[in-house]
């Protein structure tokens, strides 16, 4: 009676399915679809943009925001300089303070590590509404941070307010140029709409209030995988370069961070691509001012669409900045693809220990597990 | 908890120098992870003016409930029912849709199974912030703009949260569900009665994950409706710091309306840490 395979079930395989396909089919890759045919159309916004009314124009809203000069393209060019500062300044400081805390919390002498390990990752959990609240408080002009900082004779900023730009700030202060009569070269050399002295303005403090508060919020998340790969660390390696007399720091730099380098790579990698989609801080803090210093991609491409109503551009926008990131991981996975076959060896080791230890049931099991999901999920 | 496990290196002595660096840089970076949330906390029982003027004093002076009665009078409470109506129906949906198809890709052989799998994998790189037009455009054809449908139905399904169940129901041995299909029961009784009460664990990540997802979501809910009886508690909350509420910069309202909305993920932190872990570090795309 029984069939050959009893597993092979096509029916049940596809209605357990079907839920899964109709959610995922008809809002992520039908919308996605249909925002493509928006982003080359004209349509306005009324009716439905497959009606008769609406007509192909090719690619001139992509045209528009990068081969010609305009208002359109001026927006995009400063949502980018923002945005490309932003990823510069959180990635490596988020990187280095979560290895940081991650260090910190896994000193065996330590009491209470679980308090400041749930401490730190806190933030994380809550949402980016209500931190931004708090720290719009935290930030303003006669707020917490100014009033410390006035503590030790430091006049602080009006953070929100301050569009100035902290790389002519510093350039001001020793002596490289002056805020006030900017040197002629980088003001009259315009590249794609903006002045060289727009380009390298650095980030606005309104954005380096924002960055120190995604710093902040999301250290906690990339402290945690740093811990459960600090904790599957070999001993017996780092015993062995004690024996041949290395020093704590060398231990560190020698042992521990080539073990930790898959980890780092995943953070790095991780981190590129949230900071690029930067979009809840714009919308409750700033909304992209003061002076479209903390515009980004995202908040624009929502800006555009909802605020003016140009969906076809607000689309192109949205698909341009999902190419910065394709593009961005690709090329991060290029640059690691050789040592992809070593985290794989270790990775399957660390599989086999685990199930050795009681399998993924244990906390180092399960963020084993969680390691695996997120490196196949960008791969 | 398994960092108990001692594995200090023979003869590494930890001095008490070292001992004390350690302290204090805890200690520092302690205050600066806490504070905002004390700071909160105290300034939500503030009057706007003690909060401008004193931020940093440590307590209320007058203490007074103020921000709390008029939120009350507000949507705010509208707000946060929607709120729970949202993330209870995205969270039952989730957990039984992602482990219904989970189980499919893990267990069911059936033609074009690995076909599906592969464009689950090319749907979960796709950033979920170019989709929020994409979205929109979808609800509004489908005539679902401003309804509840279009605040829950796009989120019941989360190709992470299915990734998650198939890696779980890999590693669950086949016998035991061969020893139900010898008994007579078919793939569905063999999915509901056997696979899922093992897969308990898994189940809870999952269900985390989505409270946590749609609790936070605030994309999602900016395209869904203009309505504001529609709001949930943080579409509501990041229309305060444009003077919603007639609060302007009425910093208790603020501090108080944010903290309301933290209790509920402060109490579920607390008690499924452990599952956090894991969830972290695969929503850990969002910014």
């Amino acid at each position: 009676m029984r069939r050959r395979d009893p597993q092979r079930q096509p029916v049940a395989g596809w209605l357990f399915l079907t839920p899964m396909l109709v959610i995922l089919g008809l809002f992520l890759v039908a919308p996605i679809f249909m925002a493509l045919w928006v982003s080359v159309s004209d349509w306005t916004g009324r009716g439905s943009p497959f009606s008769g009314d609406v007509n192909f124009v090719g690619l001139a809203h992509y045209d528009q925001l990068l081969a010609t000069e305009g208002l359109a393209r001026q927006d995009f060019m400063l949502s980018l300089r923002n945005t490309f500062y932003y990823v510069l300044g959180v990635v490596p400081v988020q990187t280095v303070l979560a290895l940081l805390l991650a260090v910190i919390v896994n000193q065996k002498f330590l009491r209470g590590r679980t308090f400041f390990r749930t401490a730190f990752y806190f933030p994380s959990v809550v949402s980016s509404v209500a931190i931004s609240l708090v720290f719009l408080f935290l930030f303003a002009g006669t707020g917490a941070v100014n009033r410390f900082l006035s503590a030790f004779g430091i006049q602080g900023p009006n953070w929100f307010n301050d569009s100035r730009g902290v790389l002519h700030i510093v350039g001001d202060w020793i002596g490289l140029w002056s805020t006030s009569a900017p040197p002629g070269w980088l003001a009259d050399t315009r590249v794609l709409n903006l002045s060289l002295w727009q380009w390298f303005s650095g980030p606005s403090v309104a954005m380096s209030a924002i960055m120190l508060q995604v710093i902040w919020t999301t250290a906690g998340t990339f402290m945690l995988m740093f811990l459960a790969a600090l904790q599957d660390l070999p001993a017996e390696v780092d015993e062995a370069a004690m024996v041949d007399g290395a020093n704590k720091w060398q231990r560190f730099m020698n042992v521990t961070v080539p073990h930790l380098r898959p980890t780092i790579l995943l953070v790095v990698t991780l981190g590129v691509i949230g900071t690029w989609q930067v979009f809840d801080q714009m919308y409750v803090m700033t909304q992209g001012g003061p002076s479209k210093t903390t515009l980004t991609p995202a908040y624009l491409s929502f800006e555009q669409a909802f605020t003016n109503l140009n969906f076809p551009r607000g689309a192109a926008i949205a698909f341009l900045l999902f190419l910065i990131i394709f593009v961005l991981t690709q090329l991060q996975r290029w640059i690691l693809r050789d040592k992809d076959a070593i985290a794989q060896r270790r990775a399957e080791r660390r599989q086999r220990r685990d199930r050795r230890r009681g399998g993924p049931n244990t906390p180092a099991g399960e963020a084993a597990i969680a390691r695996t999901t997120v490196t196949e999920a960008q791969s | 908890m398994s960092d108990s496990i001692d594995t200090k290196a023979v003869g590494d002595k930890d001095t008490s120098a070292k001992k004390m660096v350690v302290y204090a840089l805890l200690v520092i970076f302690a205050l600066i992870y806490i504070l905002p949330f004390i700071i909160q906390l105290v300034t939500a029982f503030k009057t706007n003016s003690d909060a401008v003027n004193n931020p940093l004093s440590f307590i209320p002076d007058p203490f007074t409930t103020a921000a709390w009665a008029r939120l009350l009078e507000t949507q705010f409470p509208l707000w946060f029912t929607n709120s729970v109506i949202v993330t209870l129906f995205v969270t039952v949906c989730r957990v039984l849709f992602c482990s219904m198809a989970g189980y499919a890709l893990a267990r069911l052989k059936f033609y074009g199974r690995d076909t599906v799998f592969v464009l689950l994998l090319a749907i979960m790189s796709v950033p979920g912030i170019v989709l929020l037009i994409p979205k929109f455009l979808v609800l509004n054809s489908l005539g679902m703009y401003n309804t509840y449908a279009a605040l829950i139905l796009p989120l019941v399904v989360d190709a992470a949260g299915v990734f998650i169940m198939k890696q779980f129901f890999e590693q669950i041995p086949p016998s035991i569900e061969e020893a139900a299909r010898i008994d007579g029961a078919g793939p569905f009784r063999t999915f509901w009665s056997v696979v899922l009460p093992m897969a308990r664990p898994a189940l809870i990540t999952i269900t985390i994950l989505s409270f946590q997802g749609s609790w936070n979501e605030l994309g999602h809910f900016i395209i869904a409706t203009n309505d504001s009886g529609l709001y949930t508690l943080t579409r509501g909350l990041a229309s305060l710091t444009s003077g919603g509420l007639g609060s302007g910069r009425q910093y208790p309202i603020t501090m108080m309306a944010g903290l309301l909305m933290t209790i509920p993920t402060a109490l579920v932190f607390v008690l499924f840490q452990r599952y956090f872990t894991q969830g972290a570090n695969v929503g850990a795309e969002k910014g």
